[in-house]
């Protein structure tokens, strides 16, 4: 090992979880982020909020690379991921993600879903892979799922099983894009209850949502976004008790009781 | 056609039908039509020349149990050869159509449009005796039969195979990477599995189509032992003087093609149950 890798490996456990610098990012003539600025610190539970079209999930999705960003720096967990000969699929292993659709594997049981990647790019033997898959699919509480396939789950049961999927890499940290917006209204709390139980467990996790009392309940901080930039961040109770901007109050009256929000605006 | 008794409360009486009776009308045409057909066979064909020429029971029992063991076997395992080295060459071609590197894509569009393009017939005069003499080389029968069925096999296939990866979700490519696996990872352990399923009733298809074409393999020339079906029937057509054995042969390509076509619905019922 060289001084310099050393020296990283000294620095990394100081350095942010994730540190997003001047973040630019264009689909064609569309600019989707228009220069992010934001720093996740180890342990810290990020939130996310903000309206559709805003650039929330891209801005997710950038962190590991599933878009490649126009412009800016990114690193996470020391390494920098937007570095063109950093090897992306390592750093990926350290960054759990939860999608919006679950995308589960559906040709696979959920325990397979729990167990292939740590097969087959953390070369656990099967029986290994299975004691971790079975001890995180017990941490979302679906023991008796094991051998079901996602079809046969409900979509509050196959968000759970993705978290397990995710958390059987034992990843530093964890992304979270909308996961509760394809839910059926009675399944979302199990799920939040989980994401809950992660925070205190220490986890770090940027969590994309449009759950406010989540929000306000679990994260360390708030960030709203709109159109492509950060408009206000802050500790929630600040940014979603006491919003400085209009663009902020405007979104929140909306998704907190859009009723009388859409009475206001008349 | 019965008049109804009644014209039901509220319709118009007269010339004009209600729908029911309509419908009726219609499906007592198609049926009339279908009497009439099988009227006209039963009526104008000569049915103790057919009885003589289809089913003479002694020129059936003949024909078992080689019929079986050599004809039968030998179509299975043509068919079954063509297939297995079409399946990975097409799968190969639906890969070079979705490269990024555009050679590839090139190649395999042109290997796709010959092939498709060709009758078998000709892949299977080339093989059988353009690549001896040009190679002066020998090849051996079951080997010439695996290239030629499985060279126009594998052109259909890949564009399945294709259609097959590219109807995998995108999300699916996404959750692999984000676990950390390569591309190369992800395409092999997610993404082609899933493809397989979706295709699996067009390749089936695939697969009763090769078994015909495997009747192709009668222009490289059979000793007895390595006839198949078709071959094997028409043979014997010669010595028996009866079609009887073609209709055997063609009894039992039905062995092989009617229990594939149960198999893809199981498959597919299965499927639709991981999905």
């Amino acid at each position: 090992m060289s001084t310099l890798d050393k020296a990283a490996d000294k620095a990394a456990p100081q350095a942010p979880a994730i540190s997003v610098e001047g973040l630019h990012k264009s689909f064609g003539d569309l600019e989707v982020l228009g220069g992010i600025d934001l720093t996740v610190g180890r342990g810290e539970v990020v939130c996310v909020i903000g309206p559709s079209g805003s650039g929330k999930s891209t801005l997710l999705r950038c962190v590991n690379m599933l878009e490649e960003p126009s412009a800016g720096r990114i690193s996470v967990a020391g390494a920098e991921v937007t570095d063109p000969d950093v090897d992306i699929d390592r750093v990926r292993r350290r960054i759990g993600m939860v999608f919006q659709s679950f995308n589960l594997f559906p040709h696979l049981t959920a325990l397979d879903n729990l167990t292939i990647a740590q097969r087959r790019v953390l070369r656990r033997s099967r029986s290994e892979a299975e004691k971790v898959a079975r001890a995180n699919l017990v941490r979302v509480g679906l023991t008796d799922k094991e051998k079901s396939y996602p079809a046969q789950l409900s979509g509050g049961q196959q968000q759970r099983v993705a978290i397990a999927r995710a958390l059987s890499m034992e990843p530093e940290l964890m992304l979270f894009d909308e996961p509760t917006s394809a839910l059926d209204p009675e399944l979302v709390g199990d799920v939040l209850a989980v994401m809950r139980h992660l925070a205190d467990e220490g986890m770090t996790m940027l969590v994309v949502t449009h759950e406010m009392s989540f929000a306000r309940e679990v994260a360390d901080r708030v960030v709203f976004m709109d159109e492509g930039a950060i408009v206000e961040e802050g500790a929630p109770e600040q940014v979603i008790g006491n919003p400085q901007h209009r663009r902020t109050r405007t979104f929140l009256a909306r998704v907190l009781d859009p009723a009388a929000a859409e009475v206001a605006e008349l | 056609m019965k008049e109804p008794d009644t014209v039901p409360a509220g319709k118009p009486a007269g010339r004009s039908l209600t729908r029911r009776q309509r419908a009726k009308l219609v499906r007592g045409a198609q049926y009339g039509v279908l009497l009439a057909a099988a009227a006209a066979v039963g009526l104008l064909a000569d049915w103790g020349e057919v009885k003589d020429a289809f089913f003479n029971l002694d020129v059936a029992g003949d024909q078992f149990p080689d019929v079986i063991t050599t004809a039968l076997v030998n179509t299975v395992t043509y068919t079954a050869l063509g297939f297995a080295f079409g399946l990975g060459l097409g799968l190969l071609l639906a890969l070079m159509k979705l490269s990024s590197v555009a050679p590839n894509r090139w190649l395999a569009t042109a290997y796709i449009e010959l092939f498709r393009g060709v009758p078998a017939l000709l892949v299977f005069i080339a093989l059988g005796y353009g690549v001896p003499l040009a190679f002066q080389v020998n090849i051996n029968l079951l080997v010439t039969t695996m290239l030629a069925l499985g060279l126009v096999g594998a052109a259909y296939m890949a564009e399945t195979i294709r259609a097959g990866i590219q109807a995998v979700p995108k999300g699916q490519v996404e959750a692999a990477r984000s676990l950390g696996m390569s591309q190369t990872r992800a395409m092999i352990t997610i993404v082609i599995p899933q493809a397989f399923r979706i295709v699996l009733p067009p390749l089936t298809n695939e697969l009763i189509l090769l078994t015909k074409d495997s009747s192709l393999v009668y222009v490289l020339g059979l000793t007895v032992d390595e006839q198949e079906l078709t071959k094997f029937g028409r043979d014997a057509l010669n010595d028996n003087l009866s079609l009887t054995p073609i209709l055997v042969a063609g009894l039992c390509y039905l062995i092989i093609t009617i229990p594939l076509g149960q198999l893809v619905r199981r498959l597919e019922a299965k499927a639709a149950k991981a999905r």
